[in-house]
């Protein structure tokens, strides 16, 4: 009997995922299925992507999506998202198209608080093109573009974002799926600009120049280590060395963009 | 009869283990067939053991194992 979540929302030309072997996309695109599934909104979902291996999600789910071009994916959304105010908009992009690319898309949709949900799965590295260092990956790492070790700091895109004005950020790791469905339900339901940051293990290229493993278990657990889930960010004790994970920064005091904009025209 | 079942599809398969690493009761375990793309593919072992915690169905990238709670209908 097949797995009733990949009949349903997997394209039938898709059922065979390109991903590498052990990579976490596919765990990502599950636990969206299945938070879609149980919260019952199929039709009322428009997917948009960027450029990479993270952007292939949408093409291969069973949902409307737009797959546009590299970094302009929160760009395309937000067009979308102001012409129909009444879907729930997601965009599927990666650390490099996010961060990288599409920098100051990212910045501006998250300062407009527009009513995006914005899935960034991260995994330290550029893994389509071939492993050169992206701006999430860690300082230190040998990658194909800093063969004696990465000489520029990592982005932490939870700050970046939240300082942008991004009003719900989480983060997670593949290796919990079901807090992952859970902020992503969350992140869905959420009025105003919210983002889920996912760490996803690349065996490929992650696995064999940062982080010296390419077991996906092995890496999975050394994303879920790097961090301590918190309720808030506040007193978080960098010091440990551990990056803050779990649900913890959520305010509702600002209007999102598409009612201040409806707030505008009645006001004309 | 067992409480829950567990199926292996293995059409799909890419055998990245996590299933097995995964398995809090080692319901999982390694086997000599291979899957269409010629990778390794896991095999249900002990059955009656699956607490039905669906870590393996949630954690495989592939949707190749579904998991059947209250026994096998």
């Amino acid at each position: 009997m097949p797995n009733m979540i990949r009949e349903k929302y997997v394209r039938p030309y898709a059922q065979k995922y390109i991903f590498c072997p052990g990579c976490g996309h596919g765990i990502v695109q599950q636990a969206f299925a299945r938070t879609i599934d149980r919260m019952g909104i199929k039709e009322d979902v428009g997917l948009v992507s960027g450029i990479g291996c993270s952007s292939y999600i949408p093409v291969f789910s069973n949902f409307d999506a737009i797959h546009s071009i590299h970094g302009r994916a929160l760009a395309v959304a937000t067009g979308l998202k102001l012409a129909r105010p009444d879907k729930k908009v997601v965009v599927f992009t990666g650390d490099g198209d996010c961060t990288a690319i599409g920098g100051n898309h990212l910045i501006h949709a998250a300062r407009r608080n527009i009513d995006l949900t914005v899935v960034m799965l991260n995994n330290n590295i550029y893994g389509m093109t071939g492993g050169q260092a992206a701006p999430t990956t860690p300082l230190g790492s040998t990658t194909k573009t800093s063969p004696h070790g990465n000489i520029e700091p990592t982005f932490d895109v939870a700050k970046l974002i939240i300082a942008a004005g991004a009003t719900k950020v989480s983060r997670w790791t593949v290796a919990q799926p079901n807090q992952l469905e859970k902020a992503i339900e969350a992140a869905i339901n959420h009025k105003g600009f919210s983002f889920v940051e996912v760490y996803s293990p690349c065996p490929v290229q992650a696995g064999r120049n940062i982080l010296g493993d390419s077991n996906p278990w092995n890496m999975m657990q050394m994303y879920k280590d790097q961090g301590k889930v918190v309720k808030t960010l506040e007193n978080f004790d960098y010091s440990e060395g551990k990056m803050p994970h779990g649900d913890f920064y959520h305010v509702t005091d600002r209007v999102d963009y598409s009612t201040a904009l409806q707030n505008m025209k009645e006001k004309l | 009869m067992a409480k829950n079942n567990v199926i292996i599809e293995p059409k799909f398969c890419k055998g990245c283990m996590i299933c097995i690493a995964a398995c809090p009761k080692d319901v999982i375990g390694t086997s000599d067939v291979r899957s269409t793309s010629g990778h390794l593919v896991p095999q249900v072992l002990n059955v009656d053991a699956c607490i039905g915690c669906m870590l393996c169905e949630k954690l495989c990238p592939d949707t190749c194992i579904e998991v059947q709670k209250g026994g096998a209908k």
